[in-house]
């Protein structure tokens, strides 16, 4: 039987890569990428918990997961687009009109 | 042997994930990801939720990555992008965060208490796909609702947004110029 605490740093390892590659990365689809590397270690601690825990909730709750990671892939990827179109790169370094 | 399981799957999808962010080729991280959700799936079936490995599976796997790679190939970004600037900072917050979380983990009573008293008795005693079922529609009807309007209204912003002409419009920053792209206009 594997304990709780496993999954529990499993899944807080996988979020912290994801926190380090949205930082380092300079490609904004890789970004995308590495927020759904955080929303999937989200579903690992609610997919253990709920077993742990003897409750399904945990497990619908991963469905609401995947309703807003499905939404912020289409959106996100339609911003790329968009950007894409009218500055011809994908850049974080060159996209910096918004920057303090 | 559930232990061998555990660790074969979780040694893979921290590789996979350092490769996702480490890798130089967006096409490369896309696939690498691939691998990670689908071990990811298999965790979820150690953990007696086969009904969300399966849709992990074909909703992750088959329609979101599926986009990231057209998107990746539609763009043909050029490859030898390197890191961010900040990169050596990123690394070592990350760490930082990393040790002391372990830290706070191990000496937290939450893990031991349930890991001691967790049975593993199975989980949904009427099968998994129904219990969740039964739970989504009933609790979570109204949040099962919501997440459809999402759906919708996330749905209607990327055909709004990944129309051409949306950068044409004389907007109030400068820098506009007309384009030679025809206008839509129904």
């Amino acid at each position: 039987m594997v304990p709780l605490s496993y999954y529990v740093i499993l899944s807080l390892v996988v979020f912290l890569i994801g926190v380090v590659g949205v930082l380092i990365r300079r490609n904004i689809i890789v970004i995308l990428l590495s927020i759904e590397l955080m929303l999937n270690a989200a579903n690992i601690n609610f997919v253990a918990f709920s077993h742990y825990l003897q409750d399904v909730g945990g497990q619908v709750f991963v469905f609401f997961v995947l309703t807003v990671a499905a939404a912020e892939v289409v959106v996100g990827l339609a911003i790329i687009i968009a950007l894409y179109r009218g500055k011809g790169s994908i850049d974080v370094e060159v996209l910096n009109r918004m920057r303090w | 042997m559930t232990l061998v399981l555990f660790f074969y799957f979780a040694c893979v999808i921290v590789a996979t994930a350092v490769l996702v962010i480490a890798s130089r080729k967006p096409v490369n991280s896309a696939l690498a990801l691939l691998v990670m959700f689908f071990h990811v799936a298999g965790l979820f079936i150690l953990l007696g939720a086969e009904f969300i490995a399966a849709v992990q599976i074909i909703v992750y796997a088959g329609a979101i990555l599926v986009l990231y790679l057209f998107v990746v190939m539609l763009l043909n970004v050029r490859a030898d992008e390197g890191y961010h600037r900040q990169i050596r900072v990123a690394l070592i917050a990350g760490l930082a965060i990393l040790i002391e979380a372990v830290v706070l983990l191990s000496r937290s009573r939450f893990a031991n208490g349930l890991s001691d008293s967790a049975s593993p008795a199975p989980v949904a005693t009427p099968g998994n796909t129904e219990g969740i079922g039964r739970v989504l529609y009933t609790t979570y009807l109204f949040p099962f609702e919501v997440a459809s309007l999402i759906l919708l209204v996330a749905m209607i912003g990327a055909i709004l947004l990944a129309k051409k002409g949306i950068f044409d419009r004389p907007t109030v920053g400068a820098g506009f110029k007309p384009a030679p792209t025809e206008r839509k206009t129904d």
